[in-house]
């Protein structure tokens, strides 16, 4: 059997039948890793020790016949969530030695829940990207062709999970950077709803936006994972208050009677016919397992970009203030603290999160603060109130994820605005402070396409059951990347 | 949108980000080529639309004022470049 083909239910399953070890699975993950790393590069950190040291620990309450829900499973985490003891970089070379003195609060409730942490992943630097080739170390490459990016800015988490060095991880989503590498990389990605899951420990990017999620083969494994990071945190005053349903359980049912919602600007110029052709087909597979679906408008979508581009910088541009040299962090020492402020940053941030600092503080700042970020704020308005008046009539929005397949490294990169159109169908959902999920549904010339399931808040629980019965009816998710084929 | 180098080196300076030469230049054709697309936002009236700043439905979430254990100073310095005692040591700021 190889363990590392085995979702997390079913390895969950075997490690309480005692049919396996925490020890056993580990070792299967770590040697995949040190097995696929070199060409794929989906780790900044690899924390074998640690891992063996907790799967150790998960196996002698495994044998004491403890059941807490991630008992001894295996996990990779994005390296933008704060570790206790472990390196946490964001990808950038201002946190290239930081090692936090807390673990984030979704990390907490991972240990507590038994799980073994393998490492930390690689993303575009402070989560600044659609590609994971703005990571200040290296990028990492899509399994499904290693010529291709992964996606981002949650690359190294969709990479790792993808090629089996990791049965699921957890990324962060601030303009869909869970959801369009999780479409890039053939698994599943889950948004929550704004303040479902607490950003405490966080490394914050845009605080209105940033939410951290599950990325799994299934979405049953994502499931999972959010019943046991989700739920209040006193420590995050934009955590929801709202009690965490058992979001296993209610995968559970059927889409008859489901009403879906295809909003027609998603499916607009730019969208490859190859993955229309997916999505559609996904579409009719929903209507096949009883939904009714029908077309709707959000005329607002094409603005998302532009309002979007302006928010995320402005925010951006406030909370990285903070990496002055002073507290922790890279540091040029130089004779006015005024100096080595201008030194510290330029030698710190790479160029696409200098870019944005540049973006958003113009954006705030005095003359066209109305012009820009005031107007950005009220579109994003506009945006929202399309998304409620559509869910007044359904239950789920289906649209692709990514407007296109993996791209190659490089292709975009020398042109920022290209790279930011990659995100037009995922960001409109960061907005509007929505769950979305994307799920793999087919593929074009070997390379994965995603559908991306969009739900009024706090209704996750719909999201993932739709995407279950999906997944029950299509083996998409099934299928593996080419990586053992010729060395 | 036409962004100037003048405009390039006061947002820097806001944004205390040290750029070479070669990033000044490339940030002002950058950002005005950005900032040509935000344009678009201008085709929207907006005159009668509320800004939305956050989109959850909690305001003014308050807690108790009690004590709390912290992280130690030891912790808090254990990252810092340079220290002194029990303080971030920097440059002077006054003469």
């Amino acid at each position: 059997m190889d363990l590392t083909q085995l979702t997390l239910l079913e390895a969950r399953a075997l490690l309480r039948a005692r049919e396996i070890s925490a020890v056993e699975l580990t070792d299967a993950y770590l040697a995949r890793i040190a097995a696929l790393e070199p060409r794929l590069r989906a780790f900044v950190t690899v924390t074998a020790d640690l891992a063996r040291l907790q799967a150790r620990a998960a196996d002698v309450r495994l044998a004491a016949g403890e059941e807490a829900p991630l008992l001894g499973l295996p996990l990779a985490l994005k390296d933008i969530l704060c570790t206790a003891g472990v390196r946490t970089t964001c990808s950038s070379r201002i946190l290239e030695n930081f090692v936090p003195p807390y673990d984030a609060a979704v990390v907490e409730r991972l240990r507590a829940a038994g799980a073994v942490v393998l490492g930390k992943t690689n993303l575009d630097e402070f989560a600044m990207g659609s590609s994971t080739e703005n990571s200040a170390f290296f990028p990492t490459r899509n399994p499904w062709d290693l010529a291709r990016v992964p996606g981002g800015s949650s690359g190294g988490s969709a990479a790792a999970v993808a090629a089996g060095e990791a049965p699921a991880a957890l990324g962060t989503d601030t303009g869909g950077s869970i959801r369009q590498p999780a479409a890039l990389c053939g698994i599943v990605g889950l948004k929550p709803t704004y303040g479902r899951v607490s950003r405490y420990g966080l490394v914050a990017f845009a605080s209105s936006l940033d939410q951290i999620g599950p990325m799994a083969r299934t979405a049953a494994d994502c499931a999972l994972l959010l019943g046991v990071i989700a739920g209040h945190d006193p420590r995050d005053a934009t955590a929801l208050p709202d009690p965490v349903p058992d979001y296993l359980a209610e995968l559970e049912g059927d889409l008859r009677g489901l009403r879906v919602g295809v909003p027609r600007e998603y499916f607009a110029a730019g969208l490859e016919p190859g993955v229309e052709a997916a999505v559609r087909a996904a579409i009719a597979q929903l209507a096949a397992l009883g939904a009714s679906v029908d077309e709707v408008s959000l005329p607002h979508t094409e603005y998302g970009v532009a309002a979007y581009y302006l928010i995320a910088p402005a925010e951006a541009s406030a909370n990285l203030a903070r990496y002055d040299g002073v507290k922790y962090g890279y540091s040029v020492a130089a004779p006015t603290l005024l100096d080595s402020y201008f030194r510290t940053r330029a030698e710190g941030f790479g160029p696409e999160v200098k870019r944005r600092i540049m973006l958003g503080t113009y954006a705030l700042s005095a003359g066209y603060y109305d012009a820009y970020y005031l107007k950005a704020q009220k579109v994003r308005t506009l945006i929202k109130s399309d998304f409620d008046r559509a869910f007044e009539r359904f239950d789920v929005l289906a649209t692709p994820t990514s407007p296109t397949v993996a791209f190659r490294l490089g292709e975009r990169v020398a042109d920022p605005l290209a790279m930011y159109l990659s995100d037009v169908c995922t960001i409109p959902v960061n907005l509007a402070g929505l769950p979305g999920v994307s799920v793999p549904c087919g593929f074009v010339d070997g390379l994965p396409v995603g559908l991306q399931l969009i739900g009024p808040p706090l209704s996750e629980g719909r999201l993932l059951r739709v995407a279950h019965c999906y997944q029950q009816a299509t083996d998409w998710h099934r299928r593996t990347p080419p990586l053992d084929e010729g060395g | 949108m036409a962004i100037t180098r003048e405009d390039v080196d006061h947002i820097a300076f806001l944004a205390r980000l040290g750029l070479t030469e070669a990033e000044r230049e490339r940030l002002r054709t950058e950002l005005g080529q950005i900032l040509a697309y935000m344009q678009v936002l201008q085709r929207l009236d907006t005159s009668a639309i509320p800004p939305t700043a956050q989109v959850i439905p909690l305001q003014n979430v308050m807690r108790p004022d009690e004590v709390c254990p912290s992280l130690s100073v030891a912790e808090v310095l254990a990252n810092a470049p340079a220290r002194e005692e029990a303080y971030f040591r920097v440059a002077p700021v006054l003469e």
